[in-house]
C-alpha cells in the first residue's frame, strides 16, 4: 500500500509540473464548453428568401410583407428576374426563391386560381422541408384572409378545424443548449480520460521508465492503480468544472440528484480509463496510442446519440451502440439533468457500465501480465 | 534529387510500417462515411408513443389508425394520467403522448372545433420536434382528407421545385465535411507529430546538419501524407458515388485541384504547429484545438453557420475548412465551375501562403 | 565457501525458432564483479532479462539471490537492483524526488528514506543540484545518480546494462569507483558492456557469441588462453566467427 502512495505522489508531481497537460485539462474543456453549445444548433431559422414580384399589386405587396413579418424568413438581395434569383441560390445567398407572376391580383379575382412558383435549395434537406412548410402555411393563411375579405362569411360553411396544442416537457423553451451541454460534457470527460491516460502510459513505455518499474517489487496492479487513480480524479474534476460552467454560464441546474450523477460518473470513469489502459497495452508509441484512441472515440462519438437519435439507426448500428459507453452516459445525463430521473431509472445503465468497466480493465490487466 | 528520393523512401517506411496508425488513417474516413451514410439520421422509426383516448369515437379511431399505418410509431394505447406520463418519460420508456379529450367527435361536428394535445419529451429536442411534426402532419393530412370534396374559391397554388437534391437526401452536406476533417487529421496532426517526434528523439539535429537543405527534410515528410490524403479523397468520392448514390455534378479535376490546395494548407498549418510544439502530446493537442475542433464546429458542416451568434460567425471566416467546405459543396453538388468559386479559392491560397511564410521564417531557429 | 548469488543451468530462451540464449550455464559469486560481454545481438540483454525476472525462460533452471526465475520473480525483484541503458530516472522529477521515489517503492521506512537521501546526495556531491530536475543534469551525473538509486535498498546484486555508454573516460573512471565502493559494502555486480577496457575491471568475464557462452574466466586467464595482450583481442578472436550481427 505504501508503494501505491509513492506511485501516486510521483504521478501528481509529474502532472502538476507539466504545464501543457494542465492547459489541456483546464483550458480545453472550458473553451469547448463555452463555444460548442453556441455553435451546436440544429434549429432552422433565418431562411433567406428571394421574392420576385412581377405584379407589384396591393395583393402581392401585402403577401410579401406578410412573408417577411412572420419571423422565419429574411430577405435576400433584390432580384429582378427568376434567373437572378437562381444565381443567388447557386451562390448560397438565398435558400428559397418565390416568384409572383404578373397579373397576380387580377388573375386571382377573375380566374379563381393562381399559381406561384417556388424554387428551394434542397441541399440541406431539413432546411428545405421546413422552409417549404413555413412558406406554404403562410400562403395558406394569406389565402384564407383573401377569401374572408371577398366572400361573405355565410356563403360557405365554416370548415371543421382540429387544433393541435403541443407542449414540451423538461425543456419547454426547446433550448438547444440544455440538450447539448450535458452531452458535450460527457464527450469531454471521455476524451480526456481515455486519450490522456493511454498516452501517459505509452510515454513511459517509449522512454523506458516502465521497464525500470517492472524490475522493482512494484506489483502490476499497483502500477495500474497508480495510473488510474490520478486520471480518475482529473476526470471528476473536469466534470465538476463542466457542471459549474453549465450552471453559471447556461443556467443549467440538474433536476435530479447530483449524487446520482457523480455515482454514475465514478463507475463510468473506470470504464473509460480502462479503455485507455487497454489501448496502451496494444501501443508501442504515443502516435499509435493516439491513432487507436482517436479512431474509437470518433466512432463512438458519432454513434452515441449525441447528434442523432439511436432509435433512428439501423439494426447493426444499434448493436454497436450497446458496446458504446458514451451512449449510456449521455442518456443518463439527459435523464437526470433534464428530467430529474432517479437512481431507480438509471439502474440498468449503471449495471451495464459496471460490467463494461470490469471487462475492459480485466482484459487490460491480463495483457500486462502477458507482456512480461 | 536521388538524395531526396532516399529521404522520401525512409519516410514511407516510417508511415507504412505502423499498422495501427494506418488503421486510423485509412479506416476512419471509410468508417465515418459508412456511419453518416447509413446510420446517422434524424428520421424517426419505431418511436414509442402513448395514445390516450378519452373519447373513443369514430374520428379518433380513424386518426389513430392513420398514425399506426404510418409505420413510424410504436403505439401503446392506455389511459395514463399526466403523472404517469411524466414517470414514463423519466424512465425513458416513451417519448411522446397524444391525448384526445372526451367528446372529440361531438365537438368537431357541433362546435366545428376540437382539440388534440401532444406532450413531447423535449429532453431530446430533435426527436421531440420531429415526432411532433410527424404527428401534426398526419393530423393535418387527415383534415385535408375531410375537406377533400369542398372546392375553395380563390386558391393560391404553389408550384414547388426542389433544387440539387430533389429526394431530400441528408447525406450531401457531410461528405465535404468528412473530407475536410480527415485531410486535416492526416496533414496537420500526423505531419506535426512526425516532425516533433524527430525533435524529441534528437534525430532532427542529425538531419539538419546533413548537407541536405532542411526544407528538403520537411518536404520528404510531407509526401507520404500527401499521398495518403489523395487516396482518402479518392476513396471518399468512390464511396459517395457508388455506395451512397451521390454523383459528382462538377468537374472532377477541379475537385482534385482544390483538394490538393487544401492539403497544402493543412501541411502548412502542421508545419507551423510542429515548430512551436515541444512534445508529441502538445503537437497532437495543438492540432486538435486549432484545426479539428474549429472544423467540426465552425465550418458549417455539422451545424449551420447562420444560426450562430455573430462573434462565432466572424471567427468562422478564419477557419480554412469553411472555405473548403463551400468549394467542395459547390463543385460536387451544384456542379459549379471555377468562375463561381474563385473567390473562395483565392482565400485559401492566401491563408496557405500566410502559414507557410510564418513557418519558414521561424524554421531554422526553432527547429534545431 | 563462496556463495553463488546467481546460478544458471542450461538456461534457454527461444523466440519461435530463433534461439536467443542457448543453454547458458554459469555461476556468479557474492562480492564479484561479473562482466557479461558480447557483441550486439549476442543475447546479453535476453539473458539479463531472464535473470531479472522480466522474461520467463523457455527451458533450463536458474536462481537469483536464492529465488527461482520461474516461480519467484517477486522475490528476485525485491533483492536486486537494475540500471537500464536509458538511465530510467524521471526527467521531470528532481534529484531528491527520484531518490525518495525509488527508496519508497523498495520499501524503506520514512526514516531510512531521509537518511539514505542525504547520504546519497552527499556522496555524489549533488547538494547544489538536489532540487534540480533530472533533465537538467549532465549525462555523467545522471549516470552516477542512476547507479546510486539502483542500490538504494542494499540489494544482493545489481544488474547494470551498458551503464557507461556515451560518457567521457574521466566520468567512466568515477563511475567504476562507485562500483568498487558498492562491492566493498557487499553488493555483487553483474555488468554488461562492450567497452573492452572496462572488462579488465571485472573479477570474471563471460563472452557470449550467437547466444552461447564461448568463454568464462578471469581476464588474466582469458588473455593467456588466447595469447592476447588485451581483452580486445580476446573478444575479436571469439566474435570474429559470429554469425549474428547487430540487433
Amino acid at each position: 500500500m505504501r508503494t501505491l502512495f509513492f506511485l501516486l505522489q510521483k504521478e501528481f508531481r509529474q502532472i502538476f509540473r507539466n504545464k501543457s497537460l494542465l492547459g489541456q485539462i483546464l483550458v480545453a474543456p472550458t473553451i469547448q464548453l463555452l463555444i460548442l453549445p453556441w455553435a451546436a444548433n440544429y434549429e432552422v431559422k433565418n431562411i433567406s428568401l428571394a421574392v420576385i414580384d412581377n405584379d407589384h399589386s396591393t395583393y402581392s405587396e401585402k403577401f410579401v410583407s406578410k412573408a417577411f413579418s412572420s419571423g422565419y424568413f429574411k430577405p435576400a438581395d433584390y432580384c429582378a428576374s427568376f434567373k437572378d434569383a437562381y444565381k443567388l441560390i447557386e451562390r448560397d445567398k438565398a435558400d428559397i426563391a418565390l416568384e409572383i407572376p404578373a397579373n397576380f391580383e387580377k388573375n386571382l379575382i377573375r380566374e379563381n386560381k393562381q399559381k406561384v412558383f417556388m424554387a428551394v435549395n434542397a441541399i440541406n434537406g431539413v432546411k428545405a422541408l421546413v422552409g417549404t412548410v413555413y412558406l406554404s402555411s403562410i400562403i395558406n393563411d394569406y389565402n384564407s384572409e383573401i377569401r374572408l375579405q371577398w366572400m361573405q362569411p355565410q356563403k360557405f360553411s365554416p370548415l371543421p378545424v382540429i387544433e393541435i396544442t403541443s407542449t414540451n416537457w423538461f425543456n419547454p423553451l426547446l433550448n438547444y443548449k440544455f440538450f447539448m451541454v450535458p452531452g458535450i460534457l460527457v464527450f469531454l470527460v471521455t476524451m480526456l480520460g481515455a486519450i490522456m491516460c493511454s498516452l501517459n502510459i505509452v510515454r513511459e513505455k517509449e522512454i523506458g521508465t516502465i521497464e525500470q518499474i517492472n524490475v522493482t517489487p512494484v506489483k502490476k496492479y499497483h502500477f495500474i492503480l497508480g495510473k488510474l487513480i490520478p486520471f480518475w480524479i482529473i476526470g471528476m474534476f473536469v466534470f465538476t468544472l463542466g457542471l459549474t460552467i453549465a450552471r453559471f454560464v447556461y443556467g443549467i441546474v440538474p433536476e435530479g440528484s447530483i449524487g446520482v450523477l457523480y455515482g454514475f460518473l465514478s463507475v463510468y470513469l473506470l470504464a473509460v480509463l480502462g479503455m485507455g489502459l487497454l489501448i496502451s497495452t496494444y501501443s508501442d508509441t504515443q502516435q499509435q496510442a493516439m491513432s487507436l484512441s482517436f479512431f474509437f472515440i470518433m466512432i463512438f462519438n458519432l454513434l452515441s446519440g449525441l447528434f442523432t437519435p439511436i432509435e433512428s439507426m439501423p439494426g447493426w448500428a444499434q448493436v454497436i451502440t450497446w458496446f458504446n459507453p458514451l451512449s449510456y452516459f449521455i442518456e443518463v445525463m439527459r435523464m437526470v439533468v433534464l428530467k430529474g430521473s432517479g437512481f431507480h431509472d438509471i439502474q440498468h445503465n449503471l449495471f451495464i457500465i459496471f460490467i463494461f468497466a470490469v471487462v475492459v480493465n480485466t482484459w487490460a490487466i491480463l495483457n500486462y501480465r502477458k507482456r512480461a | 534529387m536521388k538524395q531526396l528520393f532516399t529521404f522520401i523512401k525512409k519516410e514511407f517506411y516510417h508511415v507504412f510500417r505502423d499498422r495501427k496508425t494506418l488503421l486510423m488513417l485509412f479506416g476512419l474516413p471509410i468508417a465515418q462515411i459508412v456511419l453518416f451514410g447509413f446510420a446517422l439520421t434524424n428520421e424517426i422509426k419505431n418511436a414509442k408513443i402513448v395514445v390516450v383516448d378519452y373519447s373513443k369515437d369514430v374520428t379518433t379511431k380513424q386518426i389513430i389508425d392513420k398514425i399506426e399505418a404510418s409505420r413510424y410509431f410504436d403505439i401503446e394505447k392506455s389511459l395514463m394520467s399526466h403523472n404517469e406520463i411524466e414517470d414514463k418519460f423519466k424512465e425513458g420508456k416513451i417519448k411522446l403522448a397524444l391525448i384526445f379529450p372526451e367528446n372529440f367527435n361531438n365537438d368537431l361536428l357541433h362546435l366545428n372545433k376540437a382539440q388534440i394535445q401532444i406532450i413531447a419529451d423535449a429532453s431530446d429536442i430533435n426527436t421531440a420536434n420531429t415526432l411532433t411534426n410527424y404527428i401534426s402532419a398526419i393530423v393535418t393530412d387527415y383534415q385535408r382528407g375531410m375537406m377533400k370534396n369542398m372546392i375553395l374559391p380563390m386558391s393560391i397554388v404553389p408550384e414547388i421545385r426542389m433544387l440539387y437534391n430533389p429526394e431530400l437526401k441528408g447525406e450531401h452536406t457531410f461528405i465535404p465535411g468528412i473530407m475536410a476533417m480527415i485531410m486535416l487529421l492526416v496533414c496537420v496532426m500526423m505531419t506535426s507529430i512526425s516532425i516533433v517526434k524527430e525533435k524529441e528523439l534528437g534525430t532532427m539535429e542529425i538531419l539538419l546538419v546533413s548537407p541536405f537543405k532542411p526544407i528538403m527534410v520537411i518536404f520528404a515528410k510531407f509526401i507520404p501524407y500527401l499521398l495518403i490524403s489523395f487516396f482518402n479523397v479518392t476513396s471518399i468520392l468512390l464511396l459517395s458515388v457508388y455506395a451512397l448514390d451521390l454523383p459528382i455534378q462538377g468537374n472532377i479535376f477541379l475537385l482534385y485541384g482544390e483538394s490538393l490546395l487544401f492539403i497544402v494548407t493543412g501541411l502548412a498549418i502542421g508545419l507551423l504547429i510542429s515548430i512551436s510544439a515541444e512534445s508529441q502530446q502538445t503537437a497532437m493537442f495543438g492540432s486538435l484545438m486549432a484545426t479539428m475542433l474549429p472544423t467540426l464546429l465552425l465550418s458549417g458542416f455539422m451545424f449551420p453557420i447562420e444560426n450562430m451568434p455573430m462573434p462565432l460567425q466572424i471567427i468562422s471566416n478564419v477557419v480554412p475548412s469553411k472555405w473548403f467546405f463551400i468549394i467542395v459543396k459547390s463543385i460536387m453538388i451544384k456542379g459549379a465551375g471555377f468562375a463561381t468559386i474563385w473567390k473562395e479559392t483565392l482565400i485559401l491560397v492566401g491563408m496557405t501562403l500566410f502559414f507557410l511564410i510564418i513557418s519558414l521564417k521561424n524554421f531554422k531557429t526553432r527547429l534545431a | 565457501m563462496k556463495e553463488a548469488v546467481i546460478k544458471t543451468e542450461r538456461l534457454t530462451k527461444k523466440f519461435g525458432d530463433f534461439i536467443a540464449a542457448n543453454e547458458l550455464t554459469f555461476e556468479v559469486y557474492t562480492g564479484e564483479i561479473f562482466g557479461f560481454l558480447g557483441a550486439n545481438g549476442a543475447g546479453k540483454t535476453t539473458a539479463m532479462r531472464m535473470l531479472c525476472g522480466l522474461s520467463i525462460p523457455s527451458s533450463g533452471k536458474a536462481t537469483v539471490a536464492g529465488f527461482d526465475v520461474y516461480k519467484q520473480t517477486e522475490g528476485i525483484k525485491k533483492h536486486i537492483g537494475y540500471m537500464s541503458q536509458k538511465f530510467s530516472l524521471y526527467e521531470d522529477l528532481t534529484v531528491a524526488e527520484n531518490i525518495r521515489f525509488y527508496a519508497g517503492i523498495y520499501g524503506l521506512t520514512n526514516k531510512q528514506i531521509k537518511e539514505k537521501s542525504e547520504e546519497l546526495i552527499e556522496q555524489l556531491g549533488l547538494q547544489q543540484s538536489a532540487k534540480k530536475l533530472v533533465r537538467e543534469l549532465p549525462l555523467g551525473w545522471k549516470q552516477k545518480l542512476s547507479f546510486s538509486v539502483a542500490i538504494v535498498h542494499q540489494p544482493k546484486i545489481v544488474f547494470l546494462d551498458e551503464p557507461t555508454s556515451g560518457v567521457d573516460p574521466v566520468t567512466r573512471r568515477q563511475f567504476w569507483d562507485l562500483i568498487y565502493a558498492a562491492v566493498d559494502k557487499g553488493v555483487t555486480v553483474f555488468v554488461t558492456t562492450h567497452y573492452m577496457d572496462e572488462s579488465e575491471y571485472c573479477n570474471r568475464v563471460s563472452i557470449m557469441v550467437d547466444g552461447v557462452i564461448k568463454a568464462l574466466d578471469t581476464p588474466h586467464n582469458l588473455k593467456k588462453q588466447f595469447s592476447a595482450s588485451s581483452m580486445d583481442e580476446v573478444f575479436y578472436a571469439l566474435a570474429r566467427e559470429a554469425k549474428r550481427k547487430g540487433d
